[in-house]
């Protein structure tokens, strides 16, 4: 077989992986997800005592050693473990083992939004207490954001476009869409892509707090994150990460791969705004769900569902709700919306990968994941939450938003095939 | 301190940065071409024998240090110069 493929054009996933809160593997978080199960607890990954939030979503089931080899994963950032783990976990998925010409033609787009902020954490420390000939050798390669993508494929051979998108909490949105525009132009016939996250560390979490952006429901965790609910107070910060397998249409037909759906709008925007508050009219917002269903030739009417970017802090979730009913008008009343963050946390630059996986399990199974911790209604927040309980519906059309620190904002439209 | 002692301290701390097994970690076994060490790896053994034995090793040694016997004699070396 030559691998001078026509591209056709179209790009589908075919695997998925992921390593999130509610487990590690989607066979382990999507049925917990589905009855409306919560990740959120006490950090125990350092001494939170100090901070003014001390809740997280931890992956609590997650060992390196059996991912990586003993040298690397007795000492590598959890962020890059965390990659490797959900990309096997999606070639295995996809029955994809490139090698030889094809793994040319197969490339990796994983970003973090923060990269190995705890090696560079534990470094720093070692620096400023035995001074600069007590830095690891390690440091720069553990903490440059790159090196989940960089490292993924070496681990799988995987000779590719190598590539790293970094826009904080719409990451691994932002590397799906770009993989897909990889794949639809044929510069690679396969994309692994998605995001990966490793944030609670004592950086992590302090810097975090200072922005007074996450929730502080520390004596009752399993209800912190609540998102478009009255009485939410921020954000529940989360790590873990997500990768699926972006293939050419024709090419995973031809092989007889299982197909979960296809990737068929990408819409992307700028607020121009602020660096950590969202445009209060959402237009940056609005424009990029546009986007998405123009690229995808639907309109709002066609919509089955929408995975909201959903954070639970104050600002986000009117704002989000704004932007839908004025790009949607009035078709953003009948459109199922529901916020996983309520569940897993906000796995900042991982969220759109999970999310988007999270998307597709929903299409496969004709069921939406609830948003938990709904009891109050919000003033500006009246659309349909799906709240607290999953629900039945077939999905041939769904759109999962993202948006970042920076004023990024990030739509996918994935579609049943 | 004696070459055994140093031997074992030189021994747990290879095991452990390199996740190799001790019985790997013979005098003649090189880091690089036996134990699967690369240049950043050789980095991070030699700053763990700084730590271990409270020691400095200026990156112009570096190059002598090139199988596990080697680094015992190195260490042994500069233990006794600075008793």
């Amino acid at each position: 077989m030559s691998f001078d493929f026509e591209p056709s054009g179209r790009v589908v996933v075919t695997g998925i992986g992921a390593v999130t809160p509610l487990g590690t593997g989607v066979d382990v978080f999507w049925p917990r997800m589905i009855k409306g199960e919560s990740g959120v607890g006490p950090i125990t990954l350092m001494d939170a005592s100090e901070y003014s939030t001390r809740i997280a979503a931890e992956v609590k089931d997650f060992n390196p050693e059996d991912w990586l080899e003993k040298k690397d994963a007795r000492r590598i950032d959890r962020f890059i473990a965390f990659s490797v783990a959900a990309a096997k976990m999606a070639l295995d998925d996809a029955c994809f083992a490139p090698t030889g010409e094809l793994a040319e033609q197969v490339g990796v787009l994983i970003g973090s939004g923060i990269g190995g902020l705890t090696f560079l954490g534990e470094q720093h420390r070692r620096q400023i207490e035995g001074g600069p000939g007590k830095v690891s050798p390690f440091l720069v390669p553990y903490m440059i954001p790159d090196m989940a993508s960089g490292y993924t494929s070496i681990q799988f051979g995987l000779k590719g476009p190598n590539n790293c998108v970094v826009t904080a909490c719409s990451t691994g949105a932002n590397a799906i869409g770009d993989a897909y525009h990889i794949v639809k132009r044929g510069d690679a016939v396969a994309m692994l892509a998605g995001g990966s996250e490793a944030p609670i560390n004592e950086l992590g979490i302090g810097g975090f707090c200072a922005a007074r952006t996450m929730s502080q429901r520390n004596d009752d965790p399993l209800h912190a994150s609540r998102p478009f609910d009255k009485d939410r107070d921020g954000f529940v910060i989360a790590e873990g990460a997500g990768v699926l397998v972006l293939e050419d249409y024709e090419f995973a037909k031809k092989r007889g791969a299982k197909i979960y759906g296809e990737v068929a709008g990408y819409g992307m925007s700028g607020d121009a705004y602020h660096i950590t508050s969202q445009d209060p009219e959402g237009d940056g917002a609005r424009r990029s769900m546009l986007m998405a269903l123009k690229r995808a030739g639907i309109t709002a009417a066609q919509l089955d569902y929408v995975n909201a970017h959903g954070t639970s802090t104050p600002m986000n979730d009117p704002t989000e709700t704004m932007a839908i009913k004025r790009a949607f008008g009035e078709d953003a009343y009948k459109i199922p919306i529901s916020s996983t963050k309520s569940m897993i946390g906000h796995m900042l630059g991982a969220a759109g990968a999970v999310e988007s996986i999270i998307c597709l399990l929903a299409m496969r199974d004709g069921i939406i994941p609830p948003t938990v911790n709904h009891e109050h209604p919000d003033e500006g927040c009246d659309l349909d939450y799906v709240p607290n309980v999953a629900r039945k519906k077939d999905l041939n059309w769904v759109l999962s938003n993202s948006f970042g620190f920076g004023g990024h904002n990030v739509s996918l439209v994935l579609k049943k095939i | 301190m004696s070459s055994e002692e140093i031997l074992s301290r030189v021994k747990k701390a290879t095991v452990e940065k390199l996740g190799v097994k001790e019985e790997e970690v013979v005098e003649s076994a090189s880091f690089q071409d036996d134990l699967g060490a690369d240049s950043l790896d050789i980095v991070e053994l030699l700053m763990a024998f700084e730590d271990e034995f409270g020691l400095t090793v200026p990156d112009e040694d570096a190059g002598q240090i090139v199988t596990v016997g080697d680094a015992v004699k190195y260490i042994g070396g500069k233990l006794a110069a600075t008793a």
